[in-house]
């Protein structure tokens, strides 16, 4: 085993005891940790390893909150059964809205995916088809119900979120070390020769970008649970922006550096509650010195490698 | 036709204001290939700078009204825009050979750290400009009364661009900022200082976005520490429509949005408004990738 793993297998451990010794404040925050953790990676895969500047994920992460929370009070279907559904539904939303605008480059393509989260977000705060409850949102979602167990309790959601985290992360590294993986990394070093190589370019964008949206559906679902409450105030572009951030400065396709990312964007700001008012002021300088120093982000993904034994290069050699 | 007049100057007031915040997205684009999410709140900067100064020097009181606003005006373009070229050294030019992304992380950064000062020095509510600073006068035209107030806006942005169109196409600061965005590279053989050009075009960038400031303050008579975000938001997609990096894409990025937000409001619905600027963006987009007067570039192989 090298050092990198036992590394892992330690912070896994202390993970998963993490509720034992905290008190319920702070395994509420590891909870939004874990959440913004699992919705960095699902917009790593647009970002991060195809390279489409996507400033508007908390658009996706809307569609699956608000579908859950709308079927779940009008219909009282249960909350797990909602989130396939809400994955579902934020997957074609993502197609629809993508397909058009695939083709766009760089900065315009960031452009508008900020619209679309502004347009879900003013669309919701304007009760549209009557059915999200205007600026005040949802309540009253029911909690997620396992096997007949309950998970109601921050503890009980902690274990809730970091399982699908860790199964969020095997799902991510299996298709990140698959041909589709590759053929994204590709477009995004250079996506005129992967389609010279025969490589859809616009066929792969559109379903990362599915593959995303997708996942920010199901980070919905489990959201909504969790608060029982929504309102359009938690999709705003702001939101998107703290997702950027965490990609970005995590390191951009590295799952290691975007969950590293994401205890730092959202729980230092609570370490710094003792600087009250000032403390978003010393988080914007944070950022601006964190990337100066590391501009590839702290943990940079390592480039891929490729095992050539069956080359028989060594034996060459001999 | 009394309301549609009266929202075409509205439009074309509050459009004039979104373009000389767009020059300078579009400025620090071409120059940089950076969108500079702090810019907006550059604007914010100006229009708290603009406050103080009008209530603490008393200016027009002292050389009456219209000389008052203008040296104000000068003022804050200039503080903001030394302020830009500050923000430039200290969180850009670091990151100038690095990923691109990580300039925008940094300019976020920044754009929070602005956003933050301003609320603790200034607190969180909303400050009022005085508002008997500007006669309260309207302008009769066919029949119509128009606020004095709007067209001296349309005016002062007028004159503002007209003033960076000819810097930059007449003399040879503005030549250099021009082959500076072409090709950084070639201008560097060809003699030109690049990191004065660039320092030049973050004192000129912020410098409007400060006036802008000054204009919304005047103009709607409150500011917040937060508005820059939409206001920047608004530019940016001004600039983004004419096409980022194109200085005349800009100016008419920000007219036409400015009406045909101004008109939706009015039309459409007011609740969407935000919205309908938005739409149009994607709709052009759509339609033309580059914006309107954007140069279509061809891929490099």
């Amino acid at each position: 085993m090298n050092r990198k793993r036992i590394i892992d297998i330690i912070i896994i451990l202390v993970l998963a005891c993490a509720p034992l010794f905290l008190n319920t404040y702070w395994v509420d925050v590891l909870n939004n940790i874990g959440i913004y953790a699992i919705l960095a990676l699902s917009l790593n895969f647009i970002l991060g390893h195809t390279g489409l500047f996507h400033m508007g994920h908390a658009a996706f992460y809307a569609i699956g909150a608000y579908t859950t929370a709308i079927l779940n009070t009008m219909y009282h279907i249960p909350i797990i059964w909602l989130m396939p559904l809400s994955g579902v539904l934020a997957g074609i939303f993502g197609y629809l809205v993508a397909r058009p605008i695939i083709h766009l480059r760089g900065d315009y393509l960031l452009i508008v995916t900020i619209g679309i989260v502004e347009i879900v977000r003013i669309a919701l705060v304007n009760n549209i088809f009557g059915i999200t409850g205007g600026s005040n949102g949802i309540f009253g979602i029911s909690r997620p119900k396992l096997w007949g167990f309950v998970i109601r309790r921050p503890q009980d959601f902690f274990y809730y979120i970091w399982i699908f985290l860790g199964i969020s992360v095997y799902l991510f590294y299996r298709l990140e070390n698959s041909r589709f993986g590759r053929a994204l990394n590709y477009i995004k070093e250079d996506d005129l020769a992967a389609e010279g190589s025969g490589v859809d370019s616009s066929g792969y964008k559109l379903k990362a970008f599915i593959i995303g949206a997708i996942w920010a559906g199901f980070v919905g679902n489990i959201y909504a649970s969790k608060m029982t409450i929504i309102s359009p105030e938690s999709f705003s572009f702001w939101e998107s922006v703290i997702l950027f951030v965490i990609v970005i400065l995590g390191g951009s396709g590295s799952m290691r550096g975007i969950i590293l990312g994401s205890f730092l964007i959202i729980g230092l700001p609570e370490l710094f509650r003792q600087f009250a008012s000032a403390r978003m002021l010393i988080f914007g300088a944070a950022m601006v010195v964190m990337m100066i120093f590391r501009p590839q982000g702290i943990i940079p993904p390592k480039p891929r490698t490729y095992n050539l034994d069956f080359l028989k290069l060594g034996e060459a050699e001999k | 036709m009394e309301l549609f007049i009266q929202q075409l100057t509205n439009g074309l007031a509050i459009g004039g204001i979104y373009a000389l915040i767009a020059l300078g997205y579009t400025m620090v684009y071409g120059v940089m290939k950076l969108i500079n999410f702090a810019h907006g709140d550059l604007f914010s900067i100006g229009a708290y700078l603009g406050l103080t100064l009008l209530l603490s020097l008393g200016l027009v009181d002292k050389i009456g009204v219209l000389g008052g606003i203008l040296l104000l005006m000068l003022m804050v373009m200039g503080l903001v825009g030394i302020i830009g070229i500050i923000l430039e050294r200290v969180a850009y030019r670091p990151l100038r050979k690095a990923d691109r992304l990580s300039a925008v992380v940094s300019a976020l950064g920044a754009s929070i750290f602005f956003a933050n000062s301003l609320m603790l020095i200034y607190g969180a509510k909303f400050r009022v400009y005085p508002h008997n600073i500007l006669p309260k006068m309207a302008v009769d035209i066919l029949g119509m009364k128009i606020p004095l107030i709007r067209i001296l806006l349309l005016l002062a942005s007028f004159i503002l661009m007209t003033a960076l169109y000819l810097f930059v196409q007449k003399t040879k600061t503005g030549t250099a900022i021009r082959a500076a965005a072409i090709d950084q590279g070639a201008a560097k053989l060809m003699g030109i200082n690049v990191n004065k050009i660039i320092s030049i075009v973050f004192f000129i960038g912020p410098a409007l976005g400060g006036a802008a400031g000054i204009m919304v303050g005047l103009y709607y008579g409150q500011i917040n520490f937060l508005m820059g975000w939409l206001y920047g938001l608004k530019a940016f997609i001004a600039a983004v429509i004419g096409g980022i990096g194109n200085i005349p894409g800009a100016m008419l990025g920000g007219i036409i949005l400015g009406v045909v937000e101004s008109l939706g409001a009015a039309y459409v619905s007011f609740a969407w408004k935000d919205a309908i600027a938005f739409l149009v963006l994607i709709i052009i987009l759509i339609v033309r990738p580059t914006g309107i007067l954007g140069e279509r570039v061809a891929e490099k192989v």
